[in-house]
C-alpha cells in the first residue's frame, strides 16, 4: 500500500498561486493626513477620515498612486492609464466603513512578470495584477474571550496587493519567489517588506492535478502564515493532505484554511458556501481620472537597477564570482556600499571578499543592515589599505573591524590605541623566531633535508609568539633565511 | 414687520442702519421657535454652543441634522445615530461660521434623507405651516417648514432625489439643488454619494444668490468638489428674460399632474413668455426611466455608504437577551435591526441586492447607462435652451399618513426633481402659486452645469413680477 502511494505521488503535480500584501511606506495613510505610522498607542494615529466617521471622505494620496506603478513597472506590469477605486462591501469590526476601498476592475498594474531563480534554473512567474487598497485596523483579543478591542492606526495604510498567476509548481518555488519579490520591492525602497510587522503578508491559493492534465484541482486557500517559512511549510502540508484524500478517493472541498504554526496544520477558516459577497462597485466618492504617459515615464526613469540586473552587472564588470555578487545584491544597502568603496580603492574583489567575510558577519552578529553600523565606505577602504600594506594582519584586520564598529573610530586610531600594527621589525622578528627554533630542533633538520613544508609550522608557532602581531610574509622570509642561509 | 418675518438681505440692512443687532435677531427667531415650533416641529435640537455673533453675515439659520457640526450632535433623524457628536465641522458649516452665520439649531428630516415626507424621522414628523395637517416635504422638510414659518433665515438641506426643492415646493420657499461638485460634501452624512447634493432653503432667490456666496467653492477634502471660480451670485439677479429660451418638456405634463398645478406652471410660463422669455416644447425622451434608475443607483449606494453604522464605534448598540449566532453578529443585527426605521431597512435591502453577484450587471450597471442616457437629453436639450422648466412637484403637499404606506406613490413624487441629481446640473425650485385648499405650488427650472447664475436670473425676474414670495403661512 505503502508503495502505492508513493508511485502515485510522484504523478501530481503541484499548482500554486499568491497573493502578497504590502504596505507602502508613504508619508501619510492612502486617503487621509494622517502620518503612516507603526508602533503608535492604540487609537492615537487617527483622524475623522480614516475612522470612517460619518460624512467623511476619502482623497488620494498620489505618493502611494505612484509607489503602485513603480511597483508595476518593477513587475513588468501595463500600468492601467485609468485609475479607478471601487468598493469592497463586508462586516467586520476592524473595518470601520463597513467597505474597503480597493481596485476591481481596474487595478493599476496587470500582466507582468517576475524572473525567479529556483533550484538553479531560472523560471518566469506571471504577475495577473497588482492593484492599490487601503489597510484595515487590528483586533485585540481579550484573554478570557469576553471582548475585543480596535485599534485603527492601521487603517488607511496604503497596501498594494501582487497577485502571481498559478505559475508556481512546488512550496520551494513559492518561497524562491517570495524572496525575490521581497527584495525587489525592497530595492524600489517603497515597503519594509517586514512579516514580522505585517507590512508584507501573504496569502497561497494551492491545488494538485495528475500530471499532464490542462485543467486546475479544486484549490484551497491558505490565510495568517507570518514568515516566508511558514508558507512554504504550510504549503508542504497543504500539498500533502491533498494528495492523500485525492488517493483516498475522496474530493477537495474548496475552503479557506488558517494556518497553525505551532501544531504546523491547517484547520477549516471558512467553506465556499461561507465566501463574502463583496458587491464591489465603484467608489463615487473617488472620481476616476486617466494618468498620462509623462506620469508613467517620470516613474521609469526614477526606477533603480533592479537586483537581478545589478547581479549579472557585478559579475560581468567586477569579475565577481556567483556566491559575491548574491551577497552583495541580497541587500541595495550592501550593494551600494560595494560601489561607493569601489570608488576609492578600486579593488573590487578584496572589497568583496571584505563584505562578504567579516562585515557579513558582523551584520549577523549584530542583527542590523549595513546601514546600521558605524562604518562608511571610505572607513573600510582605509582598513582594507592597512591590512594590504601590512600595517596589521589580516586577524588583526578582524578585530580593528570589531572595534571600529563598537566604539565608531577610524582603522588608524584602533591600530594605535590597541597597538595592533603589524611588527615587521627585522631585529624584533628575529628574537622570536630564534626562540621557536631552538624549540623545534626536528623541524629545522627536516628543513635542512629539503623538506620546506616545515616552514608554514614555524611560523605558525611564531606568529603565536607575537600574539599574532607578526607580519607572516616577513616571518617566511626570515625563518627561511636563518635556516636554510638562502 | 418682526424682526423674525425678514429675509436675511433685509436683515443685513437693519443691521447695516443698527436698528437691530444679530444677537437680538437671532433672540428674536429663537422666541419665535418657541412660540410656533411645538405645533411645526422643525427643530431636533438647538444648538449646544452659542454664536460668536463675529462676521459679515450674521444670518440666523437653521442646519438640517444631515451636517456634521463640531461639538453638536448629528443623528440623520436616525436612533442609529442618537448620541453621535461630531468632532469635526463639515465644510459648509465651517463656510456658515466663517462668515458670521448664526447657527439657531439642528433641523428634522426624513431618516438619512430617505423620504419625501419627513415622516421617516425617528423624532416624528414636522408639519406643513401653511396646512398642519399636511406633510412639508422631504427630506429636507425641517429646513423648509422652518423656513417658512420664521423659524430660521434660511436654512441648509441636502438635496439626492429633490430633498431640497420639493420641501421647498410644499412650503412655499425658494430652494436651490446646485451642480454636483459646487458645494463640499465634506461632512454632510451620506446617502447616495454620487446624487447628494448641499444647497440653499430661502425666503426669496436674493437670500438663495447670498447663500450660495457663502457655500459655494472647492474643497481638497471632497475629491468630487469641483474647482470651478465661484462668481458673485448676487450679480445674476437681473430682472430681465429677454431673449432668452425656456424648454419645456412634453414629458412633464402628463397623467398624475395634479390640473391646479398645472395651470399654474403653465400661468408662470404665460408670465415669462410676456416679459419675453422665448418658449419651446422639447423632449426628454429617457425621464419615464429617470425614478426606476435613481431608485437603483441611490439605494446601491445607499446600502454601502450605511454599512459603518454597526454599532462598533458611535451611536447605539444594541445586543440580544440570548446568544443567536455569535456574539459579533448577533450585535450587528440587533444594532441594525433597532437603529434603522422601515425606509431605511427597505432602502438597504433594495440595494444590497442591486449589487449583488449575477444582478449586478442588470441592475447597477444597467442604471448607470440610463443615467448616462437620461443626461445625454439633457445636454442635447440644453444646446438649444437657457433653463428647462417643470413642475417641482406633480401635487402639493399631502396629508401626514396619506403616502406612509405606499412607497411607490412616495417615490413618485420626486419624478420631476430626480433627473437633475442624475444629470449632476443645477435646478432651482421657486413659489408659483396656491392651490384652492391655500397649499403653495412650485416651479422648478433646471440649467447647465455651473449655471446656477441663469437659474437665479429667470427666478428673480419672476419673482420681481409677483407675489408669491411675500405670502407667509399663518400658524
Amino acid at each position: 500500500m505503502a508503495h502505492y502511494e508513493t508511485e502515485n505521488m510522484s504523478d501530481f503535480e503541484t499548482v500554486i498561486g499568491l497573493e502578497v500584501h504590502l504596505q507602502l511606506n508613504t508619508k501619510t495613510k492612502i486617503f487621509c493626513s494622517c502620518a503612516n505610522q507603526y508602533g503608535c498607542a492604540p487609537n492615537t494615529n487617527v483622524c475623522p477620515v480614516c475612522l470612517g466617521l460619518p460624512g467623511t471622505l476619502p482623497v488620494l494620496n498620489q505618493q502611494a498612486l505612484l509607489y503602485g506603478i513603480k511597483a508595476g513597472l518593477a513587475l513588468n506590469a501595463e500600468i492601467s492609464p485609468f485609475i479607478k477605486f471601487d468598493r469592497k462591501n463586508y462586516y467586520y469590526p476592524d473595518l470601520p466603513k463597513g467597505y474597503q476601498i480597493s481596485q476591481y476592475d481596474f487595478p493599476v498594474a496587470k500582466k507582468g512578470y517576475l524572473n525567479i531563480k529556483s533550484g538553479g534554473l531560472e523560471k518566469r512567474i506571471g504577475i495577473t495584477r497588482a492593484h492599490l487598497e487601503e489597510d484595515a485596523g487590528k483586533l485585540v483579543h481579550d484573554n478570557s474571550g469576553s471582548f475585543s478591542l480596535a485599534d485603527f492606526n492601521r487603517t488607511g495604510t496604503p497596501l498594494i496587493e501582487i497577485v502571481t498567476e498559478p505559475d508556481l509548481r512546488s512550496p520551494q518555488e513559492a518561497y524562491d519567489y517570495l524572496n525575490t519579490l521581497k527584495l525587489t520591492l525592497q530595492y524600489l525602497g517603497i515597503s519594509d517588506c517586514d512579516m514580522e510587522k505585517g507590512s508584507l503578508r501573504c496569502d497561497a491559493n494551492v491545488s494538485i492535478r495528475p500530471r499532464g492534465q490542462t485543467s486546475l484541482g479544486t484549490k484551497t486557500e491558505l490565510k495568517n502564515m507570518n514568515s516566508f517559512r511558514a508558507v512554504k511549510m504550510a504549503l508542504e502540508y497543504e500539498v500533502r493532505r491533498h494528495e492523500q484524500v485525492i488517493l483516498a478517493g475522496e474530493k477537495i472541498v474548496q475552503e479557506t484554511l488558517l494556518w497553525d504554526d505551532e501544531k504546523a496544520q491547517t484547520r477549516t477558516m471558512r467553506s465556499k458556501e461561507q465566501a463574502h459577497d463583496y458587491r464591489y462597485f465603484p467608489d463615487p466618492d473617488l472620481v476616476p481620472f486617466t494618468i498620462d504617459y509623462k506620469t508613467i515615464d517620470g516613474v521609469r526613469a526614477e526606477l533603480p537597477e533592479l537586483p537581478q540586473a545589478k547581479f549579472a552587472r557585478f559579475m560581468s564588470q567586477y569579475g565577481l564570482s556567483e556566491y559575491d555578487a548574491n551577497i552583495l545584491v541580497s541587500d541595495s544597502g550592501m550593494a551600494d556600499f560595494f560601489e561607493a568603496s569601489l570608488k576609492e580603492y578600486p579593488q573590487a574583489k578584496k572589497i568583496a571578499n571584505w563584505l562578504s567575510g567579516p562585515v557579513l558577519m558582523e551584520l549577523n552578529n549584530r542583527k542590523t543592515a549595513i546601514g546600521g553600523l558605524k562604518i562608511t565606505p571610505a572607513g573600510l577602504v582605509e582598513l582594507i589599505a592597512k591590512v594590504e600594506e601590512g600595517v596589521i594582519s589580516n586577524l588583526a584586520g578582524k578585530e580593528v573591524l570589531t572595534f571600529m564598529l563598537d566604539e565608531g573610530k577610524s582603522a588608524e586610531e584602533i591600530i594605535k590605541e590597541k597597538s595592533l600594527a603589524q611588527v615587521s621589525d627585522d631585529s624584533a622578528l628575529l628574537v622570536i623566531i630564534d626562540e621557536v627554533i631552538v624549540q623545534n630542533p626536528a623541524v629545522v633538520e627536516q628543513i635542512k633535508s629539503g623538506k620546506p613544508n616545515g616552514i608554514g609550522f614555524l611560523v605558525g608557532q611564531a606568529m603565536k609568539r607575537s600574539g599574532g602581531r607578526a607580519n607572516p610574509k616577513k616571518l617566511n622570509e626570515l625563518i627561511t633565511r636563518r635556516i636554510t642561509g638562502a | 414687520m418682526s424682526l423674525h418675518q425678514l429675509t436675511a438681505h433685509d436683515l443685513l440692512d437693519v443691521f447695516k442702519s443698527r436698528q437691530a443687532t444679530p444677537k437680538e435677531a437671532y433672540d428674536a427667531v429663537l422666541e419665535r421657535i418657541k412660540a410656533v415650533d411645538p405645533k411645526v416641529k422643525a427643530y431636533v435640537r438647538l444648538a449646544q454652543h452659542k454664536p460668536e455673533f463675529k462676521g459679515e453675515f450674521q444670518i440666523p439659520i437653521a442646519i438640517k441634522d444631515i451636517l456634521c457640526i463640531k461639538g453638536e450632535e448629528t443623528t440623520c433623524a436616525s436612533r442609529i445615530l442618537k448620541g453621535f457628536i461630531s468632532p469635526y465641522d463639515s465644510g459648509v458649516t465651517q463656510r456658515v461660521k466663517k462668515s458670521g452665520g448664526t447657527i439657531l439649531g439642528i433641523v428634522n428630516m426624513d431618516e438619512f434623507a430617505f423620504g419625501s415626507s419627513c415622516e421617516t424621522s425617528c423624532y416624528g414628523p414636522t408639519y406643513n405651516p401653511w396646512d398642519l395637517k399636511c406633510v412639508p416635504g422631504g427630506s429636507s422638510g425641517g429646513s423648509a417648514a422652518s423656513v417658512a414659518a420664521d423659524e430660521a433665515m434660511w436654512a441648509l438641506g441636502s438635496d439626492t432625489g429633490g430633498s431640497i426643492r420639493q420641501p421647498a415646493s410644499f412650503c412655499g420657499i425658494v430652494g436651490l439643488k446646485p451642480t454636483y461638485g459646487r458645494v463640499s460634501r465634506y461632512g454632510l452624512i451620506a446617502f447616495a454619494s454620487s446624487l447628494d447634493q448641499i444647497g440653499p432653503l430661502t425666503k426669496d432667490v436674493r437670500d438663495c444668490a447670498l447663500l450660495m456666496n457663502i457655500i459655494s467653492g472647492y474643497d481638497d477634502r471632497d475629491s468630487t468638489s469641483v474647482n470651478e471660480p465661484v462668481p458673485d451670485y448676487t450679480k445674476a439677479l437681473v430682472n430681465d428674460v429677454r431673449g432668452l429660451k425656456i424648454g419645456i418638456p412634453k414629458e412633464a405634463f402628463v397623467d398624475g399632474l395634479d390640473a391646479q398645478v398645472r395651470r399654474s406652471v403653465e400661468e408662470a410660463l404665460d408670465l415669462l413668455k410676456k416679459l419675453g422669455a422665448i418658449v419651446k416644447e422639447v423632449s426628454l425622451p429617457h425621464t419615464p426611466y429617470a425614478v426606476a434608475t435613481y431608485y437603483i443607483v441611490a439605494t446601491a449606494e445607499a446600502s454601502s455608504n450605511l454599512a459603518r453604522f454597526d454599532g462598533v464605534r458611535y451611536g447605539l448598540r444594541a445586543l440580544p437577551s440570548r446568544i443567536r449566532k455569535n456574539a459579533l453578529v448577533d450585535m450587528y443585527e440587533e444594532t441594525r435591526s433597532k437603529g434603522f426605521g422601515d425606509e431605511a431597512k427597505r432602502r438597504i435591502m433594495l440595494g444590497t441586492y442591486a449589487l449583488s453577484s449575477g444582478y449586478y450587471d442588470a441592475y447597477y450597471l444597467r442604471g448607470q447607462k440610463v443615467r448616462t442616457l437620461i443626461k445625454n437629453d439633457l445636454d442635447e436639450v440644453f444646446k438649444d435652451c437657457d433653463v428647462i422648466m417643470t413642475p417641482t412637484s406633480p401635487t402639493v403637499a399631502f396629508k401626514v399618513g396619506e403616502k406612509i404606506s405606499d412607497p411607490i406613490s412616495m417615490y413618485l413624487s420626486d419624478i420631476y426633481t430626480i433627473p437633475a441629481n442624475l444629470a449632476g446640473i443645477p435646478a432651482i425650485s421657486i413659489p408659483c402659486g396656491f392651490s384652492k385648499s391655500g397649499l403653495p405650488i412650485g416651479l422648478q427650472l433646471m440649467g447647465k452645469a455651473f449655471d446656477e447664475e441663469m437659474l437665479l436670473r429667470v427666478s428673480y425676474t419672476y419673482e420681481q413680477n409677483t407675489q408669491w414670495h411675500t405670502m407667509k403661512p399663518k400658524i
